[in-house]
């Protein structure tokens, strides 16, 4: 028996005079004790789905058709007030954003009552014992009742936050990237929670998320979204081992894993199509490999190819097996000799020996230092031309610091930084401005890390400015040169950086790197805040840039999927110290400490890691 | 009828405020980036209709700037005598609306004064009735107490507040910037000590502050009487002071929203790599801290600005405001208070001086948004 049953939702914006249509008929349902994984790039509506099954639409946006049953009634018949018992209640939701989504105020005893007076009547001392069993149910321990959220980490905010949803005893448990903000062995923790629940409970969960490995660790069944519409919907194992739509098939093509090194990253080129767009054909048809006339002409029809498995493409209508053709179609080019040992120079261009920083605890009024916060407690390494070192680690292990001590954003307490044999410590002035051409930094955040006052052709002039490295009427033709190398268009110099896609301005800020023509390149978690489609063109951009220029890259990353795909070599730091360290293959297979074999553990979809074919 | 240019200390201010706006529009004529923005914001039709109604106040308060005194009439031969009286090519387009004083109160457009008073009829009987005006039905806002044109009074009372406005603005501004964005940026210890200062300024109440530098001023200005010629030019120095008073103690405000910006934008990326190329820190605060934080600014000085035209009519009301003998809003509603309590009310000195500054600070709100959207790249062209 199906518990929630949603055919052919629409939901409408009314943006100005623009109408957008960013969900356009989703039909799918979650079973009893089943999980359905509703998976998708940004942009494609995967969110606004869940929000619309809660009748929690943003201001201007309503459901336009379609209906969703849950148990048999008809949740959009429900007055507002009758809704509202159901949210929360036998409609449940938990969010991305632990931090958020739980009143700072509040301590999670006060947050769980008021869940449990909502939806199930309980007040006092019945409150308190069901609000202590909800907490033991999800892994947190009585004394935890009167904490407030900041007195917890990331992962117990959420375990928090998953009782206070369980206090209403739902039938249907929305997750909405549960996951996406914690690190992989808090996420490991957290999906197992949820996956017990469900048992536990017999409650159906519908997962959002844009990760393929999770979704393979967790779904039972999966529909896979794009610009609004379902357009693959199987069993996990059917998707898995022979994904049908083009989409499906690139989703996995462009996964960077240990057996892709060396290979050139499949790409699917161009982005999601914005909600306002409209569409003749199929929605699909601009970036597919495998896209024929009709196509362009005809909105293919949602085929059933085998039993229980959905496809949205005209491939799947007769009994053709496209994932092949288009596989071939596409190998994956090789880059250089397959499997080639990388050069290792002898002298490294980057050489690190027991680099400290420690932040001192200031109290008092007199500000006296009462004791150090060892970010980065003792580190040495080497990086060599050519070669690119991973240093992985979780959240507030000192790899951000490592990477801003380096380049001295930071002064490092102790330790020496060589850079091309020369010590960086003494140097002052305008020596050190001259050593800085030769390491750049490129970071996480894409949206912050271009001035948004300043046009392209300024940020990346700004280097060669502050450097005098060219003279001013050579610049605007290295300028041209450099958005060429990243694959800009030229007129990109004229235009601000709000103009572009986070992949077009990840690749603005390697260009801004590349302009002062570095030896060294630091680069901060450059493809996390990026879908796993734009995420395979920059880690192809990247290991072009290497082989071209012989950089040294320094990759700061928490996704072992990139590690193992990008990395030479890897340390793993954890509490400001390299536990471990080695060649990416030897390390990634036979980790030697408990704490990279824990890492190599949790991360999601150990399945997934065989090959699809 | 000869006449001999004065020139105040605020009307040099002003020119010079004028010239240098002159020279920066000149040099940055060909700038296309510069025009496009403003292009935008005079298609737009809130744009158009705002910096209309500014630059008529503008105006009026450039021509109430050139001050002249005219010459006596006296023996040839004699040397030249001038008047006391300071008046300005504003007085001179308004002379009409000047001299048509009447007694005393007369409501707006009233034929006859506002208060009964004893008349002797023609045949000599003496009875208690409205007297006719001298020119009734040509005060299109009344007059006040002395009879003068309450229409005069608050054309007279514009170039007060966009002085207090614009000067102490100009004042406040370097402070606010450099203080403001130096603390938030450099932190430790500039931070701490740009911190003490203005948490010191802001624990004395202002008005205190105001009153005492006021005071000080005055008596400057009364033991040293000699250096003022006329009324006018003692009266405008007062209204500097008053200026400076405001604008050292009236950057606290911005400095700390500043501080609190910088803070946040050292920490983003964009400034983290520009470091990392090794730009330097002045560089850095002109070229990353500073477009970034204009917007804030901008908000910030007209709301200021609005406030300070406000702020005046309490300072004056309280005393220690701007000279009594100068035309200004609040002398016009410190002179009105009193008698909102006579029955019928008298209303229109209050609400010609409310008209005025309503449609300045409404104006200047409206088109500081206007600006403020053409400037921000991410709006610009949605419009």
């Amino acid at each position: 028996m199906s518990k929630l049953v949603v055919a052919n939702l629409r939901v409408e914006i009314q943006a100005g005079a623009r109408l957008l249509k960013p969900v356009d008929g989703v039909s799918f349902e979650i079973g009893t004790n089943e999980c359905v994984a509703l998976l998708g790039e940004s942009g494609c509506g995967k969110s606004l789905t869940a929000l619309a099954l809660m009748r929690l639409l943003p201001d201007g946006g309503r459901v336009a058709a379609g209906s969703v049953h849950l148990a048999d009634e008809n949740l959009f018949a429900f007055t507002e007030a009758q809704m509202g018992e159901v949210r929360g209640g036998r409609l449940a939701m938990i969010f991305q954003e632990p931090q958020s989504s739980l009143n700072p105020v509040m301590t999670v005893a006060e947050q769980i009552d008021e869940a449990l007076a909502a939806h199930r009547g309980l007040s006092g001392l019945a409150a308190a014992e069901e609000a202590v069993r909800l907490l033991e149910a999800v892994g947190l321990g009585r004394e935890k009742l009167d904490a407030y959220p900041f007195q917890l980490s990331g992962g117990q905010r959420q375990r928090a936050l998953i009782a206070m949803m369980l206090a209403g005893d739902p039938e249907v448990l929305i997750a909405d990237e549960p996951t996406t903000a914690l690190d992989v062995t808090v996420q490991a923790k957290i999906l197992k929670l949820l996956k017990e629940l469900r048992q536990q409970r017999g409650m159906g969960l519908l997962l959002i998320t844009h990760d393929l490995d999770v979704v393979s660790d967790m779904a039972d069944r999966v529909a896979v979204m794009y610009a609004g519409q379902i357009v693959e919907w199987a069993s996990r194992a059917a998707l898995y081992s022979t994904p049908l739509h083009p989409y499906t098939q690139k989703l996995f093509a462009v996964l960077p894993r240990l057996d892709r090194r060396g290979e050139r990253l499949d790409s699917l080129p161009g982005r999601v199509p914005g909600p306002d767009s409209v569409f003749i054909g199929c929605r699909f048809a601009d970036r597919c490999p495998a896209v024929f006339e009709r196509c362009r002409v005809e909105t293919p029809a949602f085929h059933e190819a085998t039993a229980g498995h959905w496809s949205r493409c005209h491939l799947a209508e007769a009994d053709q097996t496209l994932s092949s053709t288009v596989r071939n179609a596409h190998r994956i080019t090789q880059i250089g000799a397959d499997g080639a040992p990388y050069a290792v120079s002898l002298s490294p261009v980057l050489e690190v020996r027991d680099l400290a920083v420690h932040f001192p605890i200031r109290k008092g009024l007199l500000k006296r230092t009462v004791g150090h916060v060892k970010a980065v407690d003792g580190v040495s390494f080497q990086v060599a031309a050519g070669e690119t070192l991973a240093l992985v680690g979780e959240s507030g292990c000192g790899k951000t610091t490592l990477a801003r001590a380096i380049l001295r954003l930071i002064e490092p307490t102790a330790g020496q930084v060589s850079l091309l044999g020369e010590p960086l410590a003494n140097l002052r002035g305008e020596a050190l401005r001259r050593k800085r051409a030769e390491m750049q930094i490129v970071f996480q955040d894409p949206f912050s890390s271009l001035n948004p006052r300043m046009k392209v052709g300024e940020i990346l002039a700004e280097g060669m400015a502050a450097l005098s490295l060219l003279p001013v009427s050579a610049r605007p033709a290295r300028i041209l040169d450099l958005l060429n190398q990243v694959g800009l268009p030229e007129d990109a110099v004229g235009r601000y950086p709000h103009e572009f896609s986070g992949g077009q301005r990840q690749r603005i800020a390697i260009a801004r790197a590349l302009a002062v023509e570095p030896k060294l390149l630091i680069l901060d978690e450059p493809t996390s805040a990026l879908d796993v489609s734009v995420q395979a063109q920059i880690l192809n951009l990247l290991a072009d840039l290497q082989k071209k220029h012989g950089l040294a890259y320094l990759f700061i990353t928490h996704n072992l999927s990139v590690v193992s795909y990008l990395a030479h070599r890897v340390a793993v730091m954890r509490g400001g110290k390299i536990v471990e360290s080695g060649m990416a293959e030897t390390l990634l297979t036979r980790p030697q400490t408990p704490y990279t074999q824990l890492l190599l553990d949790s991360a999601p979809g150990k399945k997934a890691l065989l090959p699809v074919e | 009828m000869t006449i001999k240019p004065v020139l105040l200390w605020s009307d040099a201010l002003i020119l010079l405020l004028l010239a240098t706006v002159a020279v920066l529009v000149w040099l940055a004529r060909k700038n296309d980036t510069f025009r496009a923005p403003w292009r935008q914001i005079m298609r737009s039709r809130m744009g158009a209709v705002t910096a209309l109604i500014l630059s008529v106040y503008v105006g009026i308060g450039l021509l109430d700037s050139l001050h002249y005194v005219e010459r006596l009439p006296g023996e040839p031969g004699q040397a030249a005598q001038y008047s006391g009286e300071v008046l300005s090519a504003l007085d001179a387009l308004l002379t009409p609306l000047r001299v048509k004083v009447e007694k005393t109160y007369s409501a707006p457009l009233a034929t006859h004064l506002y208060a009964k008073e004893t008349i002797t009829g023609p045949d000599g009987v003496e009875y208690r009735d409205f007297p006719p005006l001298k020119y009734p039905g040509t005060h299109l806002f009344g007059t006040d107490k002395v009879g003068q044109d309450v229409l005069y009074l608050s054309l007279k009372s514009i170039r007060t507040g966009l002085l207090i406005g614009s000067l102490t603005t100009l004042i406040m501004l370097p402070f606010a910037l450099t203080l403001g964005i130096a603390a938030g940026y450099f932190g430790g210890r500039i931070d701490d000590a740009i911190q003490y200062l203005y948490t010191t300024l802001n624990s004395i109440p202002g008005v205190l502050l105001i009153a005492a530098a006021v005071l000080v001023v005055q008596v400057q200005i009364e033991t040293h009487a000699d250096l003022f010629e006329t009324a006018a030019a003692r009266s405008d120095v007062r209204l500097l002071a008053l200026c400076a008073i405001l604008g050292v103690t009236g950057w606290t405000g911005l400095a700390r929203l500043l501080r609190a910006e910088a803070l946040k934008l050292r920490e983003l990326e964009f400034v983290q790599a520009a470091r990392a190329f090794g730009v330097t820190d002045a560089r850095i605060l002109l070229r990353h801290l500073l477009p970034n934080v204009m917007h804030l600014v901008l908000i910030t000085v007209v709301i200021d600005f609005s406030g300070l035209v406000l702020a005046e009519a309490v300072l004056s009301y309280v005393g220690v405001g701007v000279d009594p003998g100068m035309i200004s809003f609040g002398n016009m509603i410190n002179g009105a208070r009193l008698e909102l309590a006579r029955e019928p009310v008298v209303w229109w000195q209050l609400a010609a001086a409310f008209v005025f500054m309503f449609v300045l600070v409404l104006a200047a709100n409206l088109f500081a948004d206007q600006v403020r959207d053409a400037l921000d790249p991410k709006s610009r062209g949605r419009a």
